[in-house]
């Protein structure tokens, strides 16, 4: 019987990955590389209407613009605690991988409260879209009502490309808490689904918006039930790259819906 | 073939645990912060809608490097990975502004 040679090396065993890293990672890239598709398309429709509108509405007061440079900084920030968290995993760090982990996801909520403010404020002055539940005792003449009628694609591109934003917000934040509390994240995000539910009023969007949390909760226990596992740092990597994209993308919304839009006295 | 099988595992669980220095993170975050206070002070400039956007996208690209090569790691990928991600994120977003001349043609828009 003739010698096999046998393989040495681990480039003789496997076949070299082509982008040079692990197929998770890649496969969250291009999740996000068809998901910024997305969101530049929403991005080109808001610049397109503002270029080729004259009477684009300039709506938002200095109290809008320091509520959206507060929400910018909270995203910020919690790009930096989520680079540390990834920093602490593949370093071992248990302890500060967590502490990290809930650090982004207060910065997220802190962003997700900030913009569910200015949402309500704007639609309480009559900022909405035709989808929307009629806010009982609003004023019809109020400077929004105006601007909903004038130039109806302002609040259209603007509820639609800031939602789909805080959409992706709120489930970055689930998304970190499985990663960093697993299991026992599934009661804490029940208890917020019902929270936001039953204190918000029946006609604000955010009263049926709220599901969402309860969609994610019971896709989650199931994920959790077929596949249960100790996340490792390639997953908390992985999360992050999803994390600093929402980031990113905010680093367009801003200046385009809320800077271009500025009312200046 | 068993020490091989092992140092694959070595090599696979090297790569995720790789980490970095961190200085250069809180670096990227206050350049970041401050980039953002400059876009603030342009909103408050009565600028005309054009080049406001111009100069406002312009400061997002450059925010939006920092984002994808430090806190994306995309620094430290390969080069296959940064240039065949990159280059056709650019494109494809590229195509789409198809669409701006066709913008900018409504706002003079005449009749024959």
């Amino acid at each position: 019987m003739a010698d096999v040679a046998l393989p040495r090396t681990v480039a003789e065993i496997y076949e070299p990955s082509l982008f040079g890293t692990y197929s998770k990672k890649i496969g969250m890239w291009l999740f996000l590389l068809s998901d910024s598709l997305t969101f530049g398309a929403l991005l080109y429709a808001y610049s397109y209407g503002r270029i080729s509108t004259p009477n684009w509405p300039t709506p938002f007061h200095s109290t809008s613009i320091v509520n959206a440079t507060i929400m910018t900084g909270f995203l910020l920030t919690s790009s930096l605690t989520m680079v540390l968290a990834v920093n602490a995993s593949a370093r071992g760090n248990e302890r500060n991988r967590l502490i990290y982990l809930l650090a982004t996801m207060a910065c997220g909520i802190g962003f997700i409260i900030l913009h569910a403010k200015e949402w309500n404020h704007l639609i309480n002055d009559g900022l909405r879209l035709p989808i929307f539940p009629a806010v009982p005792g609003q004023e019809t003449a109020s400077e929004f009502v105006t601007v909903s009628k004038t130039v109806p694609q302002f609040a259209a591109t603007f509820f639609g490309l800031t939602g789909m934003h805080m959409l992706h917000v709120t489930l970055g934040v689930v998304y970190l808490g499985i990663i960093a509390l697993r299991r026992k994240f599934i009661p804490i995000l029940f208890a917020l689904w019902l929270v936001a539910w039953l204190a918000t009023p029946a006609y604000s969007p955010f009263h049926y918006g709220a599901h969402v949390l309860l969609i994610a909760a019971l896709v989650c226990s199931l994920i959790l039930w077929l596949k249960p596992k100790v996340y490792d740092a390639a997953d908390v990597e992985v999360a992050g790259l999803y994390w600093h994209f929402v980031d990113l993308v905010w680093m367009f919304i801003f200046p385009l819906v809320y800077l271009m839009s500025t009312k200046i006295i | 073939m068993e020490d091989a099988f092992q140092q694959a595992i070595e090599a696979r669980v090297a790569e995720q645990h790789r980490h970095h220095n961190v200085a250069p993170f809180f670096w990227v975050w206050g350049i970041l912060l401050v980039l953002t206070a400059v876009e603030v002070y342009l909103g408050y400039q009565n600028m005309e809608p054009k080049r406001m956007l111009v100069m406002l996208m312009g400061l997002s690209l450059v925010k939006a490097t920092l984002i994808i090569g430090y806190f994306m790691h995309m620094k430290y990928e390969v080069s296959r990975m940064k240039w065949l991600t990159m280059t056709s994120l650019v494109f494809c977003l590229a195509m789409m502004m198809v669409f701006f001349p066709d913008a900018l043609r409504i706002i003079s828009l005449g009749t024959r």
